[in-house]
């Protein structure tokens, strides 16, 4: 296992307030559930080569509340942008502030939701949702447990274990393991990307269903264009590496959104044409 | 229409396959052995019959289960030995590269040196008594044990480790809730193996070191009279201990907290 020398191993430590912009300063930061301000990653050279800039100047903020996708092509370091704001990763240069206190490391107030799946195989669909519950009485817990189960349409299975269940299901347990948690927000990393394209369509319309209950803030990491478009408020699109966000898309549709309506093919090709594709052929031109 | 309990009593019970196949190799390898001995006039080599004769003999005498119990309790505390030394021990090598990388070498160094080749050293500190015995057990169980747990904590999936610091898990909470449990599987594979390995030189550290035991049941049965009826039958009661064993060490597996980590992910 190589270490990476970005990670993050230590705890959180209290730290003096650091100085804003007034840019910053003037956008209400009390209604801001994150905020990130000119971040960059950058890797160091293999062999005397030029170090490699993955992320550079990103600047983005999500207010509390808000659903906000991050879209962009596979590799231009979205995950590295999520796993930073969650606190795994430490970036090279700049400000990632979540609720107005600087991210130090991974907070079980903002639970991550991971693409290679992090429901434990050792545990039951029970105890997986239970983890992340804490002490609390008997009965509290199981009434959190069978809302959360219920929420994401697993009920009957909560004794089956992970290895028994769908790939759908086992990510249906991961997001009520992480709702169970009760987070203020919820970071989400192509968590449909192993899921067939039927799959995805269902996963989507129960996520938006949740979420609608529950309105936590989400970032939604995602390559797929559509599937933006069909989530979220506000749409972030990335460049190649060295990535920036080159566009802030917002949608005001009603949810659930109209796959066959003009206003959705309209918000869809806004996000085709900041990412230079062509909206007749999805080919960039 | 669902069959009530008594139709299923009522039509014949059919033994499975996964008891029939075997109990019929088993039948027909003892009838082979019976006419192989009987066609070739040996009066040394025992029949399948002298064996069972053999081994009631054995058990007549009350020889049979003392020494059955004196090796079952040398191989009882090598190898809880080694668990109780291995386990800790490789779970600390799997999670720290530092001392995985310093104690390594000399445990690759000293894992291919069979047990036998330390029995000379074994008699010399120990004597002839039960721990000679006791620690070559030990030596030839612990490299398993520590090998396979240092193997279940490299190969935890970071995920998992990075899903549990994001529930705010404390060091001792994430060895004991996700560590543990994780590497549980890999860890009863090592100790399975150990057990067969332990079995193995029991046997023949007894056929050096000790007074009692089936080892020393088997060379004592050839040097006192050539009774080679009570050598193999030595051999027959030593193979289904082993057996018992293993089927021991399988059923553990089947638990629900070990049976996740095989079947489809």
């Amino acid at each position: 296992m190589k270490r990476n020398m970005n990670l993050r191993h230590e705890p959180p430590r209290p730290r003096g307030l650091a100085i804003g912009s007034l840019a910053a300063a003037l956008r209400r930061p009390e209604s801001l559930a994150v905020s990130v301000r000119d971040l960059w990653l950058t890797y160091p050279g293999k062999r005397q080569a030029e170090p490699v800039h993955v992320l550079q100047q990103i600047d983005l903020t999500v207010e509390r509340g808000e659903f906000v996708c991050i879209v962009g092509p596979s590799g231009c370091g979205k995950t590295s942008l999520l796993n930073i704001i969650g606190g795994f990763l430490a970036p090279t240069r700049g400000e990632v502030k979540v609720e107005g206190e600087h991210v130090r490391g991974p907070d079980p107030r903002r639970i991550f939701i991971f693409q290679e799946g992090g429901v434990f195989p050792w545990l039951n669909v029970r105890d997986n949702v239970a983890f992340g519950l804490g002490r609390r009485p008997r009965s509290e817990r199981d009434a959190t447990i069978r809302h959360y189960v219920e929420m994401v349409g697993l009920s009957g299975f909560e004794r089956s274990y992970p290895r028994e269940l769908s790939g759908g299901m086992r990510q249906r347990v991961e997001i009520a393991r992480a709702l169970a948690a009760n987070p203020e927000i919820i970071y989400m990393d192509e968590p449909f990307g192993a899921l067939d394209y039927i799959t995805r369509f269902k996963m989507r319309s129960d996520l938006i269903r949740i979420w609608q209950e529950e309105r936590k803030t989400v970032l939604f990491v995602t390559h797929d264009i559509e599937e933006a478009v069909q989530l979220a408020d506000r749409v972030l699109v990335m460049t190649r590496r060295p990535a920036t966000i080159c566009a802030d898309v917002g949608i005001d549709l009603p949810r659930p959104r109209d796959l066959h309506s003009e206003p959705y093919l309209q918000a869809r090709d806004r996000i085709f044409d900041a990412m230079g594709m062509n909206p007749h052929t999805g080919v960039v031109s | 229409m669902i069959p009530s309990d008594r139709d299923k009593i009522r039509r014949s019970w059919r033994p499975p396959a996964v008891l029939v196949l075997p109990f019929a190799v088993a039948f027909v390898t003892l009838v082979a052995w019976e006419l192989a001995v009987r066609s070739s006039g040996s009066d040394l080599f025992p029949s399948p019959w002298a064996v069972g004769l053999g081994i009631t003999e054995l058990a007549r005498k009350g020889l049979l289960l003392k020494y059955i119990v004196a090796s079952l309790f040398r191989v009882t505390w090598g190898f809880s030995l080694a668990v109780l030394v291995g386990v800790p021990f490789g779970l600390f090598l799997g999670w720290f590269r530092p001392a995985y990388q310093a104690f390594n070498p000399l445990i690759q160094v000293l894992r291919p040196i069979s047990p036998i080749a330390w029995i000379p050293l074994a008699i010399l500190w120990f004597g002839v008594s039960d721990l000679a015995p006791i620690f070559l057990i030990f030596l030839a169980s612990v490299f398993p044990i520590t090998v396979s747990a240092t193997a279940a904590v490299q190969n935890l999936q970071p995920v998992y480790l990075r899903a549990a610091r994001n529930f705010g898990l404390s060091r001792a909470q994430l060895f004991r809730r996700v560590i543990l449990p994780a590497a549980l599987p890999q860890i009863l594979t090592g100790v399975r193996i150990a057990l067969g390995v332990a079995w193995l030189v029991v046997v023949a550290a007894e056929m050096i070191a000790v007074n009692s035991g089936l080892g020393y049941l088997i060379i004592d049965a050839r040097n006192a009279g050539k009774r080679y009826d009570l050598v193999v039958a030595g051999m027959a009661v030593i193979g289904l201990i082993g057996l018992a064993l293993d089927l021991v060490v399988r059923r553990i597996e089947r638990f629900e907290e070990v049976s996740w980590g095989s079947g489809t992910r």
